[in-house]
């Protein structure tokens, strides 16, 4: 049963992203099944369910590292497919559950984004970059000696390098301690409303979803199951 | 003592095997005194060596008697087999034989064509088929060893490749230093083998020279020859065979395919 409330009803001229019948078959199981929702510019959509629900197989067909089975993705108004994959995976980036940091130091990991495009960052901007995540100093760091946290940190600066207008954030507290998760999830939001970011968040922790976010999707089996204001979906899943 | 008493070199041979032979059962039986039994697989091991060998000894003599288009066909054959074997080491991916037969055939039959003309390898069967052999089955173990090699490291690194996908880089550039280290891994052997010539090893061509009453230093010289081909065989195998299994890691939407268990591919 699929629980849409008007927030949900933005006209498409409008939205940042929109799914139109998402779907993805592996090995004849639907790892998402038919989901159609539209995100507006500047807003946090947070995605909860249980493991197995297809969350992150949803988020990995946002920025097309998956290839949807049928159905599509509409950034402001144009198929995705039309957009050469650097392009769409520059606008929309991703910071994933873990770092996968590459080997060497957190400069050559902050420069790589940008690289790809032949933009070479100033120092200055490497070390605003850093200062962002509260992480100064840290740029000539190997990325081997770094905590989980700091990891996951540099992965976030890393994405923001290519200065994306979307964000999709998979389970990006997870894989971290009590401590670090706190910092981590506090710094993200912080970046987000500075950045003015459009983001989409998988979570499963309901409480997670409701801090970060003011609309949540439920998505259970592969489908959207239940979509509206926090409140009112985590109010309805307590009936 | 053997040659002073055969004058045909058939029975000669087989004389100098029955020796050998002598002396590997008596390592069987002295292994049986200490109760390790390896009768049984002494036996058929010696027995089937001898015929296989045989066979192929009196194959090549019916060959080397043949027009000069045998060599060429031969050597073709010896690909085809090279690249169904070397193949086997990317299971799963799509155009696996494709990659290795197009790897072994650029690698060694460009090595074999130039030397050929240059006049370094005799266009004689007696020399084009052997010489040839060993750059085919060389170029066949580079493959396999870069294919393997290659598949290994996608598959153990598949967050970095996505990571570096996600941030916008191209599918060449994810996969970059898998490619370095599928390369070089697979040329350690025939660097060494180049390195160690002559110190830790002799090799059996130059021994047979020798064998066969050619000057020892020419013996030598010509086995270097043929390591370097070796080498330069394996080598463009490895590049290009690294290559082209590159492409098919990759989906047209440039997202990695080759994992772990079997290409994703969605229905």
């Amino acid at each position: 049963m699929s629980m849409d409330t008007g927030l949900d009803q933005q006209t498409s001229s409008t939205a940042a992203l929109r799914t139109e019948n998402l779907t993805r078959i592996v090995d004849d199981k639907r790892l998402v099944d038919g989901v159609s929702v539209e995100i507006g510019w500047g807003e946090t959509l947070a995605v909860v369910g249980p493991s197995g629900a297809g969350k992150s197989s949803f988020l990995r067909l946002l920025n097309r590292l998956d290839e949807p089975s049928s159905g599509t993705v509409y950034l402001e108004g144009r198929d995705y497919r039309d957009i050469p994959p650097r392009e769409l995976r520059r606008i929309v980036g991703m910071v994933m559950q873990q770092p996968f940091l590459f080997p060497g130091t957190v400069e050559e990991n902050l420069r790589f984004g940008p690289r790809q495009r032949g933009e070479d960052l100033e120092r200055e901007q490497l070390e605003a970059l850093l200062e962002k995540v509260n992480l100064p100093g840290y740029l000539e760091r190997d990325v081997s000696r770094l905590s989980g946290g700091e990891a996951q940190r540099v992965s976030l600066a890393r994405t923001l390098a290519n200065r994306p207008r979307i964000l999709l954030l998979d389970e990006p507290t997870s894989a971290l301690d009590e401590e670090s998760r706190r910092d981590v999830e506090e710094l993200i939001a912080q970046i987000i409303d500075l950045e003015k970011l459009t983001c989409v968040i998988v979570t499963h922790d309901m409480k997670q979803a409701e801090r970060m976010s003011k609309r949540v999707m439920v998505m259970e089996k592969g489908k959207k199951v239940r979509i509206g204001p926090v409140e009112e979906v985590l109010a309805s899943s307590q009936r | 003592m053997l040659e002073g008493l055969f004058d045909n070199q058939i029975m000669l041979g087989a004389a100098q095997a029955g020796v050998a032979v002598l002396l590997a059962l008596a390592v069987m039986l002295l292994a049986r005194w200490q109760e390790i039994h390896l009768e049984r697989e002494t036996v058929i091991a010696l027995v089937r060596g001898l015929i296989q060998i045989i066979a192929v000894g009196s194959i090549l003599v019916l060959l080397f008697g043949g027009p000069g288009w045998t060599g060429l066909a031969i050597l073709t054959g010896m690909v085809a087999a090279a690249g169904a074997i070397a193949a086997r080491r990317a299971r799963g991916i799509p155009g696996a034989f494709r990659i290795s037969l197009t790897g072994i055939a650029v690698g060694a039959g460009a090595v074999i064509a130039l030397m050929t003309w240059a006049g370094v390898i005799d266009e004689d069967l007696t020399s084009l088929i052997p010489v040839g052999s060993m750059l085919v089955a060389n170029s066949m173990n580079t493959c396999a060893l870069a294919l393997d090699r290659f598949r290994g490291d996608v598959e153990a690194h598949t967050g970095q490749i996505e990571a570096a996908l996600a941030l916008g880089a191209a599918p060449n550039r994810s996969v970059q230093r898998f490619v370095r280290s599928a390369v070089q891994a697979s040329m350690i052997p025939r660097i060494d083998t180049l390195r160690s010539l002559g110190i830790v090893w002799i090799p059996g061509l130059m021994a047979g020279m020798v064998l066969a009453g050619a000057d020892p230093v020419y013996a030598a010289i010509y086995q270097f020859v043929v390591i370097a081909m070796i080498y330069a065989a394996a080598g463009i195998t490895a590049l290009v065979s690294v290559i082209l299994i590159r492409s098919q890691a990759f989906s047209p939407a440039e997202q990695l395919t080759l994992r772990a268990g079997k290409p994703q591919t969605s229905s």
